[in-house]
């Protein structure tokens, strides 16, 4: 097998992304339900949509990366590292140190600045841009959430549809588990998964996963239950239909909808946690959770550094509330009956 | 000589996608004292929406949107909220279809109809504890003294629904407002509960607004039939009379097919399709896309009310062609 | 009921060594003793030294029971959990079991106002709120509450230390005093900062109970019978709530031990929560492995206490 480079790989992750939304949007197209509900949604929430589209765009911005074409009197980037769309936009724009909002100065020493007036959110301690690095953790941030998810969901659905489906001795052995993992309180065991693991984005996300996909692997269970009685699927069985195929065809599509509500619902709660665990020590590269952190101390400086922290603290929020904000929307539009919000 | 309870142009709307949908549109009947009017009419047709109407306790978004309801002259969609509370239960008390979900789960049924005399009476615990073991026992709950503390769960339906009905007779209403009150009963508990219902009527001489599906009951019970349709009155006469004389094509049909009303959703043998959901009812006569008798004014124009005898009311095109040529003759 | 109860502690029983196992399975095969020993002693230690610490903090023995039967570290983990013997950090030898109880006295002190000031504050609240459904009063709320719970609990407390340390020049943001006049100068914040946190979510959740309860049939009945919306809420609404109510506080409970993470390492008070942090900090594997058994067995006890008390407020239930 090739040997891929980590900036070729997360180009193929963006593109098959994009196939990835393309086709899930041209399925919301074709059915009726879902299109009616994504109509629904975007008449009520149409701003915190496009907020997240936004924050989408620039994860994606920053996903595409290639190597060279970097100007010769660029000096803080290693010559042949590769860099993303956004990296590029911000090629040479480091500074010494600190600076203030479109300072031409830096705001300690009084130097002047290589880039006068140019940082619109000002410079952090070793002169990177702000802006820049707030952009940065966007991605870092829907990589949080949607890596995660990924891990979560299908690990809840495989234990909870199979539990609630064959039921028997794997649904003992499935429960015994979630209660298991369920009677260990979440931050612990997720402190616990990572020093265990060691720290890292992957070994995060893993943990992450694992201590939240409990309650949606309950939910898929119950469901199934209920699902499992419907006539329709006492007649598919009677008539021979395989297992498998009853699975795939009626049961997880009925749990469509549990399983868009969840992932949105999973996702601000995933940002935040990253943010805590950032302030442990044991969080995300590039992650607003650290800016926030290496930027606590800078607080106490005379005079205060504070657009550090007001940006990576704005840029987090701003994600958290439009994400929190189309969850809600989009549970009541799914499903205002079986999802209690959970605090 | 006015009646106990008026109700004029009663208009009761939800909010639809382009505007309030009426549920509830135009209903005016009279309600004597001693009287009992039946209301009757397939699933759907706002029936209960017309009695929640009456006590203002139509749901949210749900609003009353016109009208009158008139107790004693006095209009009581005009009334302060505190001045409709002591109406409530005090003067016209109402009971509901279903006793399995009216009843507070976490309280003892005592408890819940000492509740309902306390509020309307300045009267001790313990004495409003024995009226209601008195009326346990006149509403024909056996072992009344123990079933005070007894929980909802614990009782049959038929049980639980003497309750309510114990707790609706609790201050002795002028009104008593039955929606369906035996619907969701086994058919022997039914009978026993008309039968408790009739006899009550009897002695304690209040009227009754009954809400109903079953041709017994209107037999056994009503004086006066009101039959409803889709948010409207299309028919309203003596017990008698329409029974045997039915003048709108939708009573014919009903009274044709009446056992299968009680069951919801459930087709009219006699009356193709089902009512159709309120943003969809037609702007002429709403009977006009299910009628067999339809002819061209039908569709476009609201029938007027008509009235071919005294004390009786139909609004139905045909009815009216057919008066007018009487009368041309 | 007896028998109930008794099925429902076994099964609590089973839980607690299905947690012990996982303990096992993350802090003894995930990451291994010589980890451990090279996190606790730096990368370069030399074998020798490894062994000696290991040998120091009852390492050097093999894993199974298949290995040895007599002397593994499974059945070591187990009976030493189970029996309370902690053993010492894996950081600075210090005794755990000591830590830990100096540590439960400040958590409490922080917690418990924490759990009953959370309570009065979101249940009155999400009663207002629902009680003014459909009305702007409760979008506002709602609304509210969806932007208290987007800010990160980071930004609340560095939010709150820099308003009153920095700009009001209030009293020491951190500290502790075990003092009973001193206390609430330094609870004060912590208490705030962590009411405020949790009360975006608190208020949501019970709204929603709320609701629904109040679009039940025996709230119309209530009504029907001439009821006042107070007195509904209060009588028929909130009696009913407390079914969910009482499981999401019972819940909360053990949390009371295992202490506020953030607050206390915030605010310095000297809590489990601190204690965690720090064993965080200082790769103490002994003393983390500890609290998060500590942690789940207070869980444990907790969602059995909710089984059992659900009798008490809903006589639905029956134990069978
Ligand atoms: N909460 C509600 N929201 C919107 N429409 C409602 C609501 N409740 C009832 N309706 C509508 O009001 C109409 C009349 O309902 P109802 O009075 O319950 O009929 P009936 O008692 O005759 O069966 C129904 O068609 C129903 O669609
Ligand atoms: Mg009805």
């Amino acid at each position: 097998m090739m040997d891929l480079e980590p900036h070729v790989i997360s180009n193929l992750v963006t593109g098959a992304l994009l196939v990835g939304i393309a086709l899930i949007a041209r399925s919301v197209r074709r059915q009726r339900l879902w299109r009616e509900a994504a109509t629904q949604l975007w008449r009520r929430r149409r701003i915190a949509i496009l907020v997240v589209g936004v924050y989408l765009a620039i994860g994606l911005l920053d996903s595409i990366a290639w190597k060279g074409g970097v100007p010769e009197d660029v000096v803080d980037v290693l010559p042949n590292a590769p860099l993303t769309l956004i990296d590029r936009a911000f090629l040479g724009s480091r500074e010494a140190s600190y600076s203030a909002p479109f300072a031409d100065v830096e705001f300690y020493g009084g130097d002047p600045l290589r880039n006068p007036g140019s940082h619109p959110l000002g410079t952090d301690i070793l002169g990177r841009d702000v802006l820049y690095l707030s952009l940065k953790g966007a991605r870092v941030a829907l990589l949080i959430g949607g890596l995660t998810s990924l891990i979560a969901i299908p690990l809840a659905l495989f234990f909870g549809v199979g539990a609630g489906y064959f039921g028997g001795r794997f649904d003992d052995g499935v429960f015994f588990l979630i209660s298991t993992l369920a009677s260990m309180p979440g931050l612990l065991l997720l402190i616990a998964l990572i020093m265990a693991m060691g720290r890292g984005t992957v070994s995060v996300c893993v943990a992450l996963g694992v201590t939240s996909w409990v309650g949606f692997c309950r939910l898929s269970r119950a469901e199934t239950l209920k699902l499992r009685e419907l006539d329709y699927v006492a007649a598919a069985r009677a008539l021979g239909v395989t297992e498998i195929r009853i699975v795939l065809r009626h049961i997880l599509p009925n749990l469509a909808h549990l399983i868009v509500i969840t992932f949105v619902l999973m996702f601000s709660g995933l940002v935040l946690s990253e943010v805590v665990l950032s302030w442990l020590g044991i969080g995300v590269d590039g992650s607003w959770g650290q800016m926030i952190d290496s930027a606590r101390n800078e607080l106490s400086r005379e005079p205060i550094i504070w657009w550090n922290i007001a940006a990576a603290g704005t840029a987090l929020f701003g994600l958290v509330l439009a994400v929190n904000s189309v969850g809600d929307a989009i549970r009541d539009v799914l499903d205002p009956r079986t999802l209690k919000e959970a605090p | 000589m006015s009646a106990l309870l008026e109700v004029r142009g009663l208009r009761t709307v939800f909010p639809g996608e382009s505007g309030p949908v009426p549920v509830v549109d135009d209903i005016a009947f009279d309600l004597d004292r001693s009287e009992v009017l039946a209301l009757v009419g397939e699933s759907g047709s706002g029936k209960s929406m017309t009695a929640l109407s009456i006590l203002r306790l139509v749901p949210k978004p749900g609003r009353v949107d016109a009208g009158a309801v008139a107790l004693e002259g006095e209009n009581l969609l005009d009334l302060p909220v505190t001045a409709m509370r002591r109406i409530r239960g005090r003067r016209i008390s109402m009971i509901f279809q279903e006793p399995m979900t009216c009843l507070n789960p976490v309280l003892p049924v005592g408890a819940q109809v000492v509740e309902a005399i306390q509020l309307h009476e300045a009267i001790s615990t313990v004495d409003a504890r024995a009226r209601t073991r008195d009326l346990f026992a006149e509403v024909g709950i056996p072992d009344p003294e123990a079933r005070l503390d007894a929980y909802p769960h614990q009782l049959s339906g038929g049980l639980k629904q003497r309750v309510m009905i114990a707790m609706a007779l609790s201050t002795r209403p002028e009104i008593l407002i039955a929606d369906e009150p035996t619907t969701a009963l086994d058919v022997t508990v039914q009978a026993q509960i008309l039968a408790l219902l009739r006899d009550l009527q009897r002695e304690r001489r209040m009227a009754i607004l009954l809400i109903t599906h079953d041709l017994g009951t209107v037999n056994e019970l009503a004086d006066r039939v009101a039959v409803m349709y889709a948010g409207r009155l299309v028919e309203v006469a003596e017990r008698r009379a329409l029974l045997s004389e039915p003048l709108h094509p939708y009573t014919r049909g009903l009274l044709r097919s009446m056992p299968a009303l009680a069951r919801p959703g459930e087709r009219l043998p006699e009356i193709p399709g089902v009512v159709p959901p309120p943003d969809q009812w037609p702007s002429g006569c709403r009977f006009s896309t299910r009628c067999a008798e339809r002819f061209e004014p039908c569709a476009d124009r609201v029938p007027s009310e008509t009235e071919p005898a005294p004390g009786r009311r139909v609004w139905c095109h045909d009815v009216e062609r057919r008066l007018d040529g009487g009368a041309g003759k | 009921m007896g028998a109930y109860v008794l099925r429902r502690l076994s099964y609590g029983i089973g839980v607690v060594f299905g947690v012990l196992f996982l303990l096992f399975i993350l802090f003894f095969t995930v990451t291994k003793p010589d980890d451990i020993a090279r996190r606790a002693l730096g990368e370069k230690a030399p074998p020798e030294v490894i062994e000696q610490w290991k040998i120091n903090h009852g390492y050097d023995r093999p894993l199974w029971p298949w290995q040895d039967w007599d002397d593994n570290l499974l059945f070591d983990h187990y009976e030493r959990m189970l029996t309370f013997d902690f053993g010492l950090s894996d950081a600075d030898d210090s005794p755990i079991t000591e830590r830990i109880a100096s540590g439960v006295g400040p958590s409490l002190s922080l917690t418990v106002p924490l759990l009953v000031l959370g309570i009065l504050v979101a249940i009155p609240l999400s009663l207002l709120v629902a009680f003014f459904r459909e009305t702007y009063i409760d979008r506002m709320g709602v609304f509210l509450c969806v932007l208290a719970m987007s800010v990160s609990m980071l930004l609340y407390i560095i939010g709150a230390q820099f308003l009153i340390g920095k700009v009001l020049r209030w009293y020491p943001i951190s500290g502790f005093d075990s003092n009973l006049l001193m206390l609430p100068r330094f609870l004060a914040l912590p208490l705030i900062v962590g009411v405020l946190s949790g009360v975006g979510g608190d208020v949501r959740f019970y709204r929603t109970v709320f609701l629904e309860e109040s679009s039940r049939d025996f709230v119309r009945t209530a009504r029907a019978k001439g009821a006042s919306e107070a007195r509904i809420m209060t009588r028929h609404v909130l009696r009913n709530a407390m079914i969910p109510i009482l499981t999401n506080v019972v819940l909360a409970i053990p949390f009371l031990f295992t202490g506020a993470l953030l607050l206390e390492a915030f605010f310095g008070i000297p809590g489990l929560g601190s204690i965690t942090v720090d064993a965080i900090a200082a790769n103490d594997f002994s003393t983390l492995r500890t609290m998060v058994f500590i942690g789940s067995l207070l869980f444990i006890l907790g969602q059995i206490a909710t089984d059992l008390s659900y009798g008490l407020v809903d006589p639905r239930v029956r134990f069978e």
